[in-house]
């Protein structure tokens, strides 16, 4: 890959630093503290993260409460569900500072959020039209469209990183270009853990008059977003990274950008009208949620958005900052240790020279850190850099200065058996 | 079922080893042992798929046993491999059909690297093993 490299930190002599970062928030987060209780500490939020209790009394509160099926019955039960189901949507829409909660579209992941926008903007697409994604991309903002780009004989174009590990504006404004049609980017790298330029970027798109997707899967959860100010046509997320349930994605659209996409998957209650030959569709929202969708889970999230809005956010990304300047101090002493890219913010992805990714994973679980090795599912970027795997650090809002200790005594002594 | 006598000493090793880094040292120990491949013998087709780390084994048969030989560019999943060559080398192919490796593993205290959950693991070398030799099998009864 031309431009980014890993790159050996400067080692810096070691300077004792009390570790007394606290996180007041942990205490609401039942999972990190039996995770903590079994000896395992949680490093890894940013594959999924734990959820409040509020989040789990929602979901209990949901079943036990009575389950019903949404927007179909006249019962009471039904409307019960269906109001508490709408209301989330309500809640994602203000979250995200959507001009209407009629913008929100439930899928069932954010990789499906992905494929929806893949089959539904498919028939607009001619053999020779060019999607743009950059270099870092999760393989949920890779594989819809390059499948799309087989399926329809478009042009997959891949902007490439600086050293950095930030999208190349100057070799963007070249490949961005009149036959683009679409610009899928991510807006905070599940690896690199660094903010991407999206304004130029989706301004580069827009001149071009082509649509902009930005996937805010881990954006979201470290930023307050507004997807007006950030004037993408969509944007995507998925609930479980923000310390919501899994099982549901969100995916907003300017309402002219979701005017153009076609109806992907068809049954349940996203019709209007259907004989035996023929059928006409409810428009967004409902036109793409076919089936059941996921209702206590789109339920909880509502609670989760509840406990997040209720805290500080000031203070959460104050903590947030400086746990992930302590990490980074951290790593930054350690011999041989080469972290990939510049890592700002959430995260920090990391090899050692000489020690095998797998290996040091391997000797991190025996200890009870729970860190992800591997390629985390960016393969062709992870190749890119010549490298078979990292090890990555991962930071939640209820982590604290116990758990990097703890990690990097962990850290420490795996190095000593592998070096 | 006999217990070849490599697999004895792994078995009585691992057996006393009382914490997680006398584990890991003895496992670096038994992937040192274990015989190297040669650049011809790394190459893809012997590669097994669905391991984050690179493994390759290769299978051969020896009259009615089988021979295996193995190796990753990882000193962990080495020393795993050697444990399971140990188990299963120089058994008649009638005996390796009925082998229970998990419980091998178990019994030496390593279940958990057979865990569904590690895509870097030894699970994908059992299920290339079984590929391997049930090629052979249906390559038999063609003849």
């Amino acid at each position: 890959m031309p431009g980014l490299s890993i790159y050996t930190q400067q080692t810096v002599p070691a300077v004792p630093k009390p570790m007394s970062l606290i996180s007041p928030w942990r205490a609401d987060f039942p999972g990190i503290q039996a995770l903590a209780a079994e000896g395992q500490t949680y490093l890894d939020s940013a594959a999924t993260a734990q959820k409040p209790q509020a989040m789990l009394d929602a979901l209990l509160g949901y079943y036990a409460g009575g389950a019903a099926n949404v927007h179909r019955a006249q019962h009471l039960p039904g409307e019960r569900a269906t109001r508490a189901f709408e209301a989330t949507r309500e809640k994602v829409a203000r979250w995200l500072n959507a001009p209407s909660a009629q913008q929100i579209i439930f899928t069932r992941s954010a990789t499906e959020a992905f494929n929806l926008l893949a089959y539904g903007l498919e028939q607009r697409l001619q053999p020779g039209d060019e999607i743009v994604i950059s270099a870092l991309e999760h393989h949920a903002n890779l594989l819809p469209w390059q499948q799309l780009a087989l399926r329809r004989q478009l042009k997959l174009v891949v902007l490439p990183l600086d050293q950095h590990g930030l999208i190349d504006l100057a070799q963007a404004a070249q490949l961005i270009g009149p036959r683009t049609r679409l610009l899928a980017v991510s807006q905070l790298s599940n690896v690199l853990g660094c903010w991407q330029p999206l304004q130029p970027l989706l301004a580069l798109a827009q001149a071009q008059g082509a649509l902009t997707l930005v996937d805010g899967t881990q954006g979201v959860v470290h930023s307050r977003q507004d997807v007006q100010a950030l004037g993408c046509d969509f944007y995507i997320c998925s609930s479980h990274k923000l310390y919501g349930p899994d099982g549901v994605g969100l995916l907003y659209g300017r309402t002219n950008a979701i005017e153009q996409l076609a109806h992907w998957q068809f049954g349940g209650e996203m019709l209007l009208h259907t004989d035996y030959s023929n059928a006409s569709f409810r428009p967004a929202p409902l036109g793409f949620e076919a089936g059941t969708p996921p209702i206590a889970s789109v339920i909880a999230l509502g609670a989760s958005l509840d406990y997040l809005n209720s805290l500080n956010a000031s203070a959460v990304s104050a903590h947030e900052a400086a746990l992930h300047a302590e990490l980074i101090a951290g790593l930054q002493l350690r011999q041989g240790l080469r972290l990939l890219g510049t890592p700002t913010v959430a995260l920090a992805s990391f090899v050692i020279d000489a020690v095998h990714n797998a290996d040091l994973a391997h000797l991190l679980t025996e200890q009870g850190i729970a860190v992800r090795a591997g390629h985390h599912c960016a393969m062709p970027l992870l190749q890119g850099l010549g490298l078979n795997g990292a090890i990555r650090v991962s930071l939640g809002l209820y982590n604290d200065g116990g758990d990097l200790k703890r990690f990097f005594s962990a850290l420490d002594q795996a190095l000593e058996l592998l070096q | 079922m006999s217990l070849p006598a490599t697999a004895q000493t792994a078995l009585k090793a691992f057996s006393a080893c009382p914490g997680w880094e006398q584990r890991a040292r003895l496992l670096m120990q038994w992937g040192d042992l274990l015989v190297p491949l040669s650049d011809a013998e790394r190459i893809e087709a012997n590669r097994v798929q669905g391991c984050e780390s690179q493994v390759w084994l290769l299978a051969e048969q020896d009259g009615a046993h089988w021979q295996f030989r193995a190796s990753s560019d990882a000193r962990l999943l080495r020393g795993l491999l050697a444990l399971l060559l140990a188990r299963v080398n120089d058994l008649p192919a009638s005996e390796l059909a009925q082998l229970d490796l998990p419980d091998w593993f178990t019994q030496l205290g390593l279940a958990r690297h057979l865990s569904p959950s590690r895509s870097n693991g030894l699970q994908a070398v059992l299920t290339r093993m079984q590929h391997l030799l049930d090629a052979n099998d249906q390559g038999a009864a063609r003849h």
